[in-house]
């Protein structure tokens, strides 16, 4: 069945060939690559079906040479996490499209171009995913960067050049490190076994044993780059400036995907190549996740631009995610993994809301709307809901892993978990005020009733208005994804049992008992 | 009298290897026939058939170098013509990269449709900015001496990545040098730029073989001969003046780094690169790159192997030096070609790093290493500039970055190589350029250089701003009302083009196959 995940790669690429040479007709090029995505989706309920949870450690594998001098291969390969994500990819990339169905690109672009970019980004990361080799994930994880910085630097905004720049070169200069990283690995592995070798399976059996001055440095060289995907408080700082200026699908792409390259990256590669180093290192990484759960959740209270609340959001959510990483429990390992899931799918539905919203008023200022739910309820509704499992309302998807990391973190590292909990507080604050000054209250702001009303002024509800409320079509995107937040909150069961022992196997590597195992083993 | 005829009688002549310096001397040879076509064809026909010469040539001397590389020859290399050039494995793969770069630059400058006439000034002899200089521009002949010099050029960096002592390696270098000044100042349009480019170059170059030579001198002094391997077995532990061989080590490094680009001795790069005729610059760039990388790493691996660890601290630095100076400075440019010569200065600090990787048990994991990247960048480099050349207004070549603004709008295809060849320079990968790097930080490591790789990473980091800044340029921003026109490339610089971004995207893809011609042979010692 390797020749799932083969296609899953394949099938975007070969379909954003075809979709670029339909630029001329818009609608064509929209149709073939919605059918593209969706075959993809197929692909991945396939891959699904034939992923074992409890078989190997690297599942449906191929590989074939590609620089023998080097000992890189081309070798792909899935465990539990690598699966969950392609999956939430091949989910996404069809609500993308939908979504951005009717919306106005900039002057002299068309459609064909910019969703052949969307799907040759879906094949990248797909294969970022799915790669096991390390030196074939370096070369993915910044190839990953040329269709994003023409998708943001293409078709964004007004600051869009320098959100594109700044987007690539953080990202850049993290890989680069990473890639001094991979050839020291590179260089111990060919002192010990005599022949040089980039093979993720063989190099975590060399590398794990290194002294610790050593692990030190390849650990970090491999965390910035990690850190600064993610992203983590202080390598941030790309990620506002990224989500604001991006078409609205892009921003979906950038925080629901990309970004958990970092988070899948530290999982794969951090852990159980340099086990003694990030035990040792451990405390400082949380301090950042913590930092960033508190200055994510403050931030995004205080933000004015929708798009850039968003990310603020999203910096809180990766600290929950690394607070669980680096817990070493196999309960907040699990945890943030279903995290990293729910929060492409929560975060994911809540970025699509508010880009209809923006649709609507075509201002992303908070301030230029208010009592909208008075002209449209159902958009309403879906903004509270998104909201809610945002804040990991208890029901949504997002609570299961929320509270997973929490329980899961307190019994190793009861300091940092109390303060990430109060990280859970601010969201309810920034979710439900944001709802607030939206929607409710009198029909009033600059984008519902128009500048020329004057500040301050009252729009009525009853008169026309241009603001419509959902159509089918956004009631078709958005759909799938309430059933997936609701059936993900009831019944998360089909999901931890594929990553349960993909965690399990990634906390061997590292080394660590389990207290809350060990406590329930008596 | 009777003693001098005793003496001449034991002089005997060396014995001469022909088949392995046969690509020299085809190249050599050609060059003297083209000066004799210069002298004896009437004007109208010299154009095509010095062309057809050159090319033929150079197809000539690569039959002739895959012929005697395929044959049964000694592993280690031969070393002919008394000892003077020493015909290895990494000669021969320096003289194929200068063979096929040579042959890529060659086509560049023989184009004649983008620039009705061609690049090169119609008459070298009338004054710049007379009314007869107005009216050369429109002219469509050329100074087709540039054929002969541009032969002579290349058997000098033949001849110099091959020389196996100091005195063939100086002359070789006077060889190589002379023809590029003269054709640095033979550009059709801005020829008081072109001029300048070329007295400076020629000035700051008469120096820098003035350091080489007195380097030469004190090291004679030091070992008592020119032959590297002699200087290398008089290191190897004597109670000669060490003052002698590090001020020699230093002044002839100096003349070799400054030939090479390398920052702090860069200063005549952005100039030169700016002034010369655009075709002259891809020559440079590419060629004289290589075999001035290809003399430093004979020098430093053949004769300075096992004194390394006096020198690899200054080298080190240098290198550091290099890096920062092309990347930093890289960023504050407005015309395309001074950006492009300061990312070169920033590539020769990546190169020396492959240089200096020897490791302590005397393997140079670094000389395979640099030599792709040489190979990869010259493909690369020649590409550029045959894409600098075609965007143009009324005035000539519209190199000011401003210019550039929204050329994706106007010819998606030149922007889109453009982007690639500038992406391959950055070193991201699935281009040659990142496989450059990666060999060569790879060697670095394996030496025990890692902070300076760490130091590199940063740097081709910071560099990449300045290539993204293009692209931003070239797709994100509105193009100029009055911007300039893309020409429609003729034959030859589209076959320059179309092989430099070619090789640039294999390389990229499938190095083996390069890689491992590259990694044959070592160095004949």
């Amino acid at each position: 069945m390797s020749w799932v995940l083969i296609a899953l790669m394949v099938v975007p690429l070969v379909g954003a060939l075809v979709v670029a040479f339909l630029r001329k007709n818009d609608r064509t090029a929209k149709l073939a690559a919605l059918a593209i995505s969706l075959v993809e989706l197929v692909l991945a309920v396939l891959l699904w079906t034939a992923y074992d949870p409890d078989g190997e450690r690297i599942q449906l594998a191929s590989g074939v040479d590609w620089i023998p001098a080097f000992g890189v291969r081309l070798s792909f390969g899935i465990d539990g996490i690598a699966l969950v994500m392609i999956a939430v990819i091949a989910l996404l990339i069809p609500l993308v499209i939908g979504a951005g169905w009717a919306e106005k690109l900039p002057a002299g672009r068309s459609q064909g171009g910019y969703l052949a970019l969307i799907l040759v980004q879906e094949a990248v990361t797909v294969a970022v995913f799915a790669a096991t080799d390390v030196f074939l994930f370096y070369v993915l994880f910044e190839v990953m960067l040329i269709p994003m910085y023409f998708l943001i630097g293409g078709y964004g905004g007004a600051r869009r050049q320098y959100a594109a720049v700044k987007f690539f070169l953080y990202s850049f200069l993290g890989g680069l490190i990473m890639l001094a990283s991979a050839i020291g690995a590179y260089a111990m592995a060919s002192d010990e076994l005599g022949k040089g070798t980039f093979d993720w399976a063989t190099l975590v059996t060399v590398v794990r044993d290194a002294d610790s001055t050593t692990q030190t440095w390849l650990f970090l060289g491999f965390f910035l780059a990690f850190a600064i995907k993610a992203p983590l408080v202080p390598f941030h700082t790309w990620l506002p400036d990224a989500a604001a200026e991006a078409p609205i699908g892009v921003t979906v792409i950038v925080v629901g995907i990309l970004d958990k390259v970092g988070t899948f990256g530290m999982l794969r590669y951090l852990l159980p190549m340099f086990p003694e180093a990030s035990k040792n290192l451990a405390p400082f990484v949380l301090v950042l996740a913590v930092a960033g759960v508190l200055y994510g959740s403050l931030l995004a209270t205080g933000q004015r631009d929708m798009k850039r609340f968003l990310a603020y959001v999203s910096i809180a959510h990766f600290g929950f995610i690394a607070l669980g990483i680096f817990s070493f429990t196999s309960q907040a390992g699990v945890g943030s993994v279903s995290y990293m899931l729910n929060h492409s799918i929560s975060t994911g539905m809540l970025i699509l809301v508010i880009g209809m919203v923006i649709a609507r008023g075509g201002s992303s200022q908070i301030s230029d709307y208010g009592g909208m739910s008075k002209v449209a309820p159902l958009l309403a509704g879906m903004l509270l809901l998104s909201g809610l499992t945002t804040l990991s309302l208890p029901g949504t998807n997002s609570f299961v892993s929320e509270f997973l990391v929490l329980i899961g973190s307190f019994p190793t590292q009861p300091v940092f978990t109390i303060i990430a909990t109060v990280g859970m507080v601010l969201a309810a604050l920034y979710v439900l005020w944001l709802y607030q000054r939206i929607m409710t209250g009198p029909l009033r702001g600059d984008a519902l009733i128009g500048a020329a009303a004057g500040p301050g002024a009252v729009g009525d509800p009853e008169r026309k208005t241009a603001i419509g409320d959902l159509t089918k079509r956004e009631i078709a995107v958005l759909a799938p994804l309430v059933v997936i937040v609701l059936a993900l909150g009831f019944y998360p069961q089909p999901v931890l049992d594929v990553i349960t022992p993909t965690v399990g196997a990634t906390l061997t590597e590292v080394g660590v008992t389990d207290p809350v195992t060990v406590q329930e083993g008596k | 009298m009777n003693l001098l005829v005793a003496q001449a009688q034991t002089i005997e002549a060396p014995e001469i290897d022909y088949g392995a310096i046969a690509p020299l001397l085809v190249v050599l040879g050609a060059a003297c026939i083209s000066v004799l076509l210069e002298a004896l064809l009437p004007k109208h026909q010299r154009w095509a058939v010095q062309l057809v010469l050159t090319l033929v040539t150079l197809v000539g001397a690569t039959g002739a170098l895959i012929l005697y590389a395929t044959s049964e020859r000694p592993e280690q290399g031969v070393a002919t013509l008394a000892g003077a050039i020493a015909v290895d494995s990494p000669s021969l793969f320096l003289w194929a990269t200068l063979l096929v770069l040579g042959f890529g630059s060659v086509l560049l400058m023989a184009d004649r449709s983008v620039e009705p006439g061609g690049a090169f000034v119609a008459q070298a002899a009338i004054r710049p900015g007379t009314i007869q200089d107005r009216a050369q521009a429109t002219k469509t002949g050329m100074q087709t001496e540039i054929f002969p010099l541009t032969l002579f050029a290349l058997g000098g960096m033949m001849t110099f990545v091959a020389s196996n002592d100091l005195l063939t390696m100086f002359i070789a270098l006077e060889v190589l040098s002379l023809p590029l000044y003269l054709l640095c100042g033979l550009a059709r349009r801005r020829r008081l730029l072109s001029q300048e480019a070329a007295v400076k170059y020629f000035l700051l170059g008469a120096f820098a073989s003035a350091f080489f030579l007195y380097g030469v001198a004190l090291l004679y002094g030091y070992a008592g001969s020119v032959k590297l391997s002699a200087i290398a077995t008089a290191a190897g532990g004597t109670d000669r003046s060490d003052t002698l061989l590090f001020a020699g080590f230093g002044l002839l490094v100096v003349g070799l780094l400054f030939k090479a680009a390398v920052g702090p001795f860069h200063a005549w790069t952005p100039d030169v690169y700016q002034g010369a005729p655009t075709p002259v610059t891809a020559f440079m760039a590419a060629c004289t790159k290589v075999a001035a990388f290809g003399g430093i790493l004979r020098v430093l691996t053949v004769a300075f192997e096992n004194t390394q660890w006096e020198w690899r601290g200054v080298l080190y630095g240098v290198a550091v030096v290099s890096m920062v100076i092309g990347a930093v400075l890289g960023l504050t440019q407005t015309d395309v070609k001074r950006m492009i010569a300061y990312s070169s200065v920033a590539h020769a600090g990546f190169l020396l790093i492959g240089s200096i990787a020897l490791t302590p048990e005397g393997d140079a994991p670094g000389v395979s290493a640099t030599m792709f990247y040489l190979l990869a960048y010259g493909f690369t480099t020649i590409a550029a500039f045959g894409i600098v050349s075609l965007v143009r207004n009324s005035d000539g070549e519209a190199t000011h970055l401003s210019q550039w603004a929204g050329l994706a709008k106007r010819s998606p295809i030149v922007a889109g190589v453009f982007t690639f060849l500038l992406l391959a320079l950055a070193g991201i990968p699935l281009t040659s350029g990142f496989i450059g790097k990666f060999v060569v930080f790879s060697a670095a490591i394996d030496a025990g250089l890692t902070p300076l790789v760490v130091i590199a990473l940063v740097a081709s980091a910071v560099a990449a701003f300045f290539y993204l800044r293009v692209i931003v340029l070239m797709y994100f921003s509105d193009p100029a009302p009055d911007g300039p026109t893309v020409t429609v490339p003729g034959a030859f610089t589209t076959i320059a083009i179309t092989l430099g971004a070619v090789v640039t995207l294999v390389l990229g893809l499938w190095p083996t196959f390069v890689l491992d011609w590259a990694g044959t042979g070592t160095f004949l010692s």
